[in-house]
């Protein structure tokens, strides 16, 4: 209360503004730390809004559900599976970090501490997460940032020849169908297949490959993500060390060291949600 | 600031379960509309879209306004960080509608790239000398 009415007092001097008073009742840190998140929403919208772009330009786009199906343990066709987990290790860690900086507004060390050591460890996960589904993308399913072996087809047809994965030979499809260019011994397999509707009924084609711009897009923005979370995940490290040996408890400003880096990883969990919203759901 | 310590350590599990529960509803929703849980059903694209954005817009104020704590600041600092983002949402129609278009014309382009034009050097010359003259004369 007693803070409310020195801030009337001071909106009436019209000396709010002039320096020593705080007028948002924020830290300077605090405030700049938002400010810094604000721009960094803005260059992750920029990637996304061009995503969008190139997508929405393209004739045929990679379909989510066929891209991301794998599973560790070997498992396939678990369309959005995985990348569920990932999120959900991605949210678990942003409420243990409420809960850090929660115990550090109570100055309580021990719990600060412990719900640290919480987020890291979560965070760590995700980036483990994010690893395999990397390592899954480039050895096993050959996509690079100029080559794409993910497409849908574009027009109904049969195909001419098998693949030894899903594909057998005398297989028919329809527009909108998805596939995957398998390599073999180094060598792309584009299978040939037989259009059986649509301008080109009856010709002979090949598998395409499919828009080069997706590789490039979703290894730069999810890494993009990644070394965020990444900065993260040292940033927590280091303040988590911070707190136990005393240091932000010797300052009495309620662990505010705590509140800052969990504005930086609430972040990152929010460029999360759109980009599973873009790059997993749509 | 707002809430006692009891009171928001409630909201914060409280938050994190809604938080869950769109997650676990945009998976299944995504799945469902495109035919992955009841065969042969789809959605449109524009309800898939719609109901997506909608639901991730949700999720993005939660962790905005309770984890981030937007919701106890003053008025001035959340209108300084969360008006400039408007500009964004111009951005997105802006930016959608140019990737239609190149969709849209894309066989022109592709057309247009194959085009060959032969300038003769004498031409280009010409054209530079009458450049410059104009220019001489506008001085």
């Amino acid at each position: 209360m007693a803070d409310t009415a020195t801030l009337h007092a001071a909106t009436d001097d019209k000396k709010l503004w002039d320096g020593g008073a705080s007028p948002f009742k924020s830290s300077y840190g605090k405030l700049m730390m938002w400010y810094f998140l604000l721009s960094d929403a803005f260059t992750f919208a920029g990637f996304l809004i061009a995503y969008g772009t190139l997508r929405i330009s393209s004739p045929t786009w990679p379909v989510p559900d066929f891209v991301f199906s794998a599973f560790p343990g070997g498992f396939h066709h678990k369309p959005l599976y995985f990348v569920t987990v990932m999120t959900f290790i991605l949210l678990a860690s942003s409420f243990t970090m409420v809960r850090a900086v929660q115990e550090g507004h109570q100055e309580n060390r021990k719990g600060v501490v412990f719900w640290m050591i919480l987020t890291v460890i979560g965070g760590a996960a995700f980036l483990g997460c994010q690893a395999w589904e990397w390592t899954t993308m480039i050895g096993s399913e050959h996509v690079t940032i100029t080559k794409n072996p993910f497409s849908a087809h574009t027009e109904p047809g049969v195909y001419l020849e098998g693949d030894g994965h899903d594909i057998k030979e005398g297989d028919t499809f329809e527009v909108g169908d998805s596939y995957l260019i398998h390599k073999h011994d180094g060598e792309w397999g584009n299978l040939k297949y037989k259009v059986t509707g649509g301008e080109d009924a009856g010709m002979v084609k090949e598998q395409a490959f499919g828009p080069k711009a997706f590789g490039a897009l979703f290894f730069f923005i999810t890494g993009f993500h990644g070394f965020h979370v990444l900065s993260g995940v040292i940033f927590l490290l280091i303040i988590c060390i911070n707190s136990a040996t005393g240091l932000y408890a010797a300052r009495k400003n309620g662990y505010e060291m705590v509140e800052k880096i969990g504005l930086y990883w609430h972040f990152v969990d929010l460029v999360w949600v759109f980009v599973f919203l873009v790059f997993y759901l749509l | 600031m707002g809430q006692s310590y009891e009171q928001s350590k409630k909201t914060a599990t409280k938050i994190i379960v809604i938080l869950g529960i769109i997650t676990i509803a945009e998976v299944i929703f995504a799945l469902l509309g495109k035919g992955y849980i009841i065969d042969g059903l789809h959605f449109p694209l524009i309800i898939m879209g719609g109901v997506m954005i909608a639901m991730s817009l949700v999720k993005a104020y939660l962790i905005v306004y309770e984890f981030m704590h937007m919701k106890y600041e003053m008025p001035g600092l959340v209108k300084s960080v969360l008006l400039p983002t408007l500009l964004l949402v111009w951005a997105v129609f802006a930016f959608f509608q140019e990737g239609n278009y190149w969709k849209d014309r894309r066989g022109e382009i592709m057309d247009k790239n194959e085009d060959r034009v032969e300038i003769p050097a004498e031409t280009k010359q010409q054209g530079m000398l009458k450049q410059l003259d104009e220019n001489r004369k506008q001085n």
